[in-house]
């Protein structure tokens, strides 16, 4: 087969896995698991095969029109370089072991068939993404992912934070793809095609009209898929999903699409040094203020959702300084060991019975019930800690390093400020990542107090992919700097210097920071009994997070916040705490700006509707109905009257017809 | 003889009957201003035939042959219809035609009229059968 | 509305005696005077039908009206139907209108609610229905004249010819139609097992209904 098929069959498998898992779920039961592993899987492999041999060479376009359709032709475009190669086997990774997981996780979940389709149709969509050469293509695939989020956060239906999550998460990221719409296009019609390979050439001979503007919208639509601030709010409370929902969303797909796309026209951003400039912003505001509000959190599963928009934000700041090697090398590695964390948290939640920190550091041993997950866990926060030599430390010195290369003007790309800006915002995220990372392993594995509930071992399913995910974790960075560059654009991705020394020291500070911290609050956990645990720990996974999630307000007062002096957050953070753990009140910002003002109007409407339109209509009724009252009364049953009145109509016509025969 | 006066008496006598029709009680008396109604139609129908059987040389006779045939039809309908007034008398106890008013719209728009009726029928057999 | 008619009467007669002279049984004016006599008393007789208080009275009066008819169709020389007339209407018809008064148990002496309250609506419409007749069938048949001269129009044998010669086919059909007629009569006027079951059956019914609900 030619790498034009093998790269058409990726996406196509799972989403006939999908399709066939929808129509099948209900009929034949036990093909269900099967049809949602065994695509996906293949595509893996496929696309496994297809970066083989792309192998970092020449990028492969294959296009096929369908139809004409217009002035601006669309195409089923395929384009693959290095990047789209790489991407595309995580994808298949990440995919794969959250299939696989996801059959121990939501082992008697009834809804499994219709989860397990959707989550293919999730991957195929992603993959579609990746492989796309063509812009409107690609944006198929985009809104897919899209409305299946949807679906899949809200999964725990039941529970009235899932359907308000799933809500959020789908109109905040629709209210930037509407923008992402127009700016779609606005670039095609000023470089004259959708396909990939053309706008980058138009790009490259200057051939864009409004480079600024076509940015700007685009980066909306990229602010809402890759969860950047200010559109990133729906992210943390997409947390009411199930836990290999958000390891997928925040691994491979969804999330990473938006700083994919970025990377792929990276020409078109760099056309405008105010876009990049913004996009710098965006990524330093979105950097440190999720590392600040991952700090608070009490929910295992928000922590770690504040430090995906972190981490997010160290790519597109890679990318407004013009590196995508650095942004999609730093995608991977957080790929890898963000699925890896989130699959260990879902873990974690099932044996703890809780999500919640608080409760977990109320707890003794919960380690030694989940040793897979403790370890492997503990690989993924190094990486996410950026300490040497796991992965997440190359690829995000890889990122600090260009910024120091911008700074230092050795590039005529990017302008020197957003080098500055990203630098700085990226170092002190360091600290802060750090910190969270230290805190979440000292508040889930080092707790003491009660004996933590024994549930007998996790599923096999549920552990095997944990050592899975581990080893990239643990290895990919420090095998791929060297390779990367031939994948990539060919720059060098190895770690400097300076940007090492002082990553890696401000890294150990804020670790050793926390610990100390955490040394002097521990004391007060003793003394102050917090927390709650599912009420049926004997159920699966699945039934056990939506328990926990349902439970989590009712029991603390809150979503993300637990009132808990234990916490070596809360000392840390000081005054900020309490604003960091909700968002720094962004939501109520929104509420204030955007959800009230048009609740007032639709009440106006409303209003309008009812008292205004529906007086005509029912004024419309009532004057028939009046008549019909009336006309009503003359039914009186009596037969002699009803003749009368037909003989006496005969009469005035007889004597009209009379009349008007003679003339009269 | 001057056409004018049959077809004046008979319009007369029809307009005679009409008004029986429509302000007699008694259903008897209804059926009596019916036939004075048919009388009424009867002698136009003669003085018509009789009028063309010598002016337009009318052999057929119909006005006579239709007269005829309407005196036995009425002769059937005014069988056929004491029959009926006499069923009614039995069943309802009456035979004022302005008291059988089972058609009339009732008070209750949405309720069918069955429910009313099942429901006083049978107190009126009841009544039929003591006065019988 | 009469009057009228019976001073165009008065006045139209001299022409018709004129118009013919000779023959006839009675002269033509005097056939013309008699017909507006009898006319007269019918009209009256059918007024007296329709509005007397007292039921018994108003089928005798209807003899008199039918009377009444039956020479006005002797006048007009149809003495077949005039014959005719008397033997069903007079002879049977009313003969089964007494029959009905009886059987319904028709008040004897006045009864003070023989009109309906519909009494005045029906007459407007009766007087501007014979209003709106009359002048129309005066109006139209002001200057013709029937020639009651020669063969009788409506002798036995004339009539006879005719009905069996042209109508046989009408004329059996309508003994199909009497015969309909009877039997339905018959089925509908049968007391003994319709009126004992049909009380039973309804009330059943009714309770099945009521059960039901």
């Amino acid at each position: 087969m030619t790498t034009t098929t093998l790269a058409v069959l990726v996406p196509l498998l799972p989403f006939l896995g999908a399709a066939a898992g929808l129509l099948l779920g209900r009929t034949a039961p036990g093909f269900v698991r099967p049809l949602a592993v065994l695509p996906t899987l293949t595509s893996l492999v496929l696309a496994a095969l297809v970066a083989a041999r792309q192998g970092g060479d020449t990028a492969v376009n294959a296009a096929t029109e369908l139809t004409p359709t217009g002035s601006v032709p669309i195409e089923l475009a395929l384009h693959i370089d290095g990047f789209a190669a790489l991407v595309a086997v995580l994808v298949g990774l990440v995919a794969s072991c959250v299939q696989i997981y996801s059959t121990g996780y939501l082992r008697d979940d009834p809804r499994y068939p219709s989860y397990a389709a959707l989550v293919s149709l999730f991957t195929s969509a992603m993959l579609l993404v990746v492989y796309s050469g063509d812009l409107i293509v690609l944006l198929v695939g985009w809104e897919v992912m899209g409305i299946c989020s949807y679906f899949l956060v809200g999964h725990y239906w039941e529970t009235p934070e899932a359907r308000a999550a799933s809500l959020k998460a789908f109109l905040v990221t629709k209210l930037g793809d509407v923008p992402f719409l127009i700016g779609l296009f606005a670039l095609a019609t000023d470089a004259g095609s959708f396909r990939i390979t053309k706008v980058l050439g138009a790009v490259a001979s200057g051939g864009l009209d409004h480079p600024t503007l076509i940015a700007l919208l685009l980066l909306a639509g990229v602010a809402g898929k890759s969860a950047q601030f200010p559109l990133h709010t729906w992210l943390p409370d997409a947390m009411a999903g199930p836990t290999p929902v958000s390891a997928l969303i925040h691994a491979a797909t969804m999330v990473a699409a938006g700083v994919y796309f970025i990377a792929r026209l990276l020409p078109v951003f760099e056309a405008s040094q105010a876009a990049m400039i913004v996009l710098a912003v965006m990524a330093a505001v979105t950097m440190a203020g999720s590392a600040l509000a991952a700090l608070a959190q009490d929910d295992i599963k928000r922590v770690l959702a504040y430090s995906t928009i972190g981490q997010l934000g160290y790519m597109t700041g890679a990318l407004a300084v013009g590196d995508r090697g650095a942004a999609v090398f730093h995608l991977l590695s957080h790929g890898a060991f963000k699925a890896l964390l989130f699959l260990a948290a879902g873990v974690i939640i099932h044996a703890a019975g809780t999500n919640s920190l608080a409760a977990m550091s109320r707890m003794r041993n919960l380690r030694d019930r989940v040793p897979d997950a403790f370890w492997t866990m503990t690989v993924a926060l190094l990486a996410l800690a950026a300490i040497p030599p796991f992965s997440g430390f190359f690829s995000k010195e890889a990122v600090l390093g260009v910024a120091e290369h911008v700074v230092t003007g050795h590039t005529e790309h990017a302008p020197a400020a957003a080098g500055w800006i990203v630098l700085v915002a990226g170092l002190l995220t360091a600290v802060l990542t750090a910190a969270y990372a230290m805190r979440l392993w000292l508040l889930a594995f080092r707790g003491r107090g009660a004996e933590a509930p024994d549930h007998g071992r996790q599923p096999l399913t549920m552990t095997v992919v944990l050592w899975v995910l581990a080893i990239p974790s643990l290895a990919l960075g420090g095998f791929a700097f060297r390779v990367l560059p031939d994948w990539f654009d060919g720059r060098d991705l190895g770690p400097t210097l300076t940007t090492s020394v002082l990553g890696t020291g401000l890294a150990l500070a804020g670790g050793i920071v926390t610990y100390g911290a955490w040394r002097h609050t521990t004391a007060l956990a003793a003394r102050i009994p917090l927390g709650a645990v599912s009420a049926h720990p004997e159920g699966d996974a699945a039934q056990v997070e939506a328990e926990a999630i349902a439970t989590h307000e009712p029991a603390y007062g809150d979503i993300a916040y637990a009132p808990d002096p234990a916490d070596p957050g809360r000392l840390l953070l000081g005054p900020l705490h309490r604003p960091a753990a909700a968002g720094f009140h962004l939501d109520a910002v929104y509420t204030a700006l955007f959800v009230r003002p048009v609740q007032a109007g639709a009440s106006l409407v409303r209003f309008l509707d009812r008292e205004v339109v529906e007086t005509y209509v029912r004024g419309a009724g009532a004057l028939p109905r009046w008549l019909g009252t009336v006309v009503r009364r003359a039914q009186t049953g009596n037969v002699q009257t009803y003749v009368s009145a037909l003989l006496a109509g005969t009469v005035v016509l007889a004597v009209a017809v009379v009349l008007v025969a003679t003339g009269a | 003889m001057h056409l004018a006066y049959p077809a004046v008496l008979s319009a007369l006598l029809f307009c005679t009957g009409l008004y029986g029709v429509l302000a007699r009680r008694n259903a008897i008396l209804v059926l009596m201003s019916v036939e004075l109604m048919l009388n009424a139609v009867n002698l136009n129908l003669v003085a018509f035939d009789v009028w063309l059987s010598k002016a337009a040389e009318e052999t057929l006779h119909s006005g006579q042959a239709l007269t005829l045939f309407t005196i036995a039809i009425a002769a059937a309908e005014i069988g056929i219809g004491l029959a009926i007034v006499l069923a009614v008398h039995r069943n309802r106890g009456t035979a004022d035609i302005d008291k059988l008013r089972d058609t009339s719209e009732r008070h209750d728009p949405d309720g069918p009229d069955s429910d009313a009726r099942t429901a006083e029928q049978p107190g009126e057999a009841q009544k039929a059968e003591a006065t019988a | 509305m009469t009057l009228a008619a019976t001073t165009g009467l008065l006045t139209a007669g001299p022409a018709t005696k004129a118009a013919a002279e000779t023959h006839g049984f009675l002269s033509p004016t005097g056939v013309e005077i008699a017909f507006v006599l009898v006319g007269l008393v019918t009209f009256g007789a059918a007024i007296v039908t329709v509005t007397t208080r007292q039921l018994v009275h108003a089928a005798l009066w209807l003899v008199v009206t039918l009377g009444g008819l039956a020479v006005e169709y002797l006048l007009l020389t149809a003495e077949f139907i005039a014959w005719v007339q008397v033997l069903i209407y007079v002879g049977s018809v009313v003969v089964l209108l007494l029959f009905g008064l009886m059987l319904t148990k028709a008040p004897i002496g006045r009864s003070p609610d023989a009109d309906s309250g519909n009494r005045w609506a029906a007459l407007t419409v009766a007087v501007a229905a014979a209003a709106a007749l009359v002048w129309v069938v005066v109006d139209a048949f002001r200057t013709t004249w029937i020639d009651l001269d020669g063969p009788a129009a409506g002798s036995t044998e004339a009539t006879g010819a005719s009905l069996f010669q042209n109508w046989v086919l009408p004329f059996e059909a309508l003994s199909v139609l009497l015969l309909a007629a009877l039997v339905g009569a018959i089925v509908l006027s049968r007391k003994a097992k319709a009126e004992s079951a049909a009380p039973d059956a309804r009330g059943a019914t009714g309770r099945d209904t009521e059960g039901a609900r």
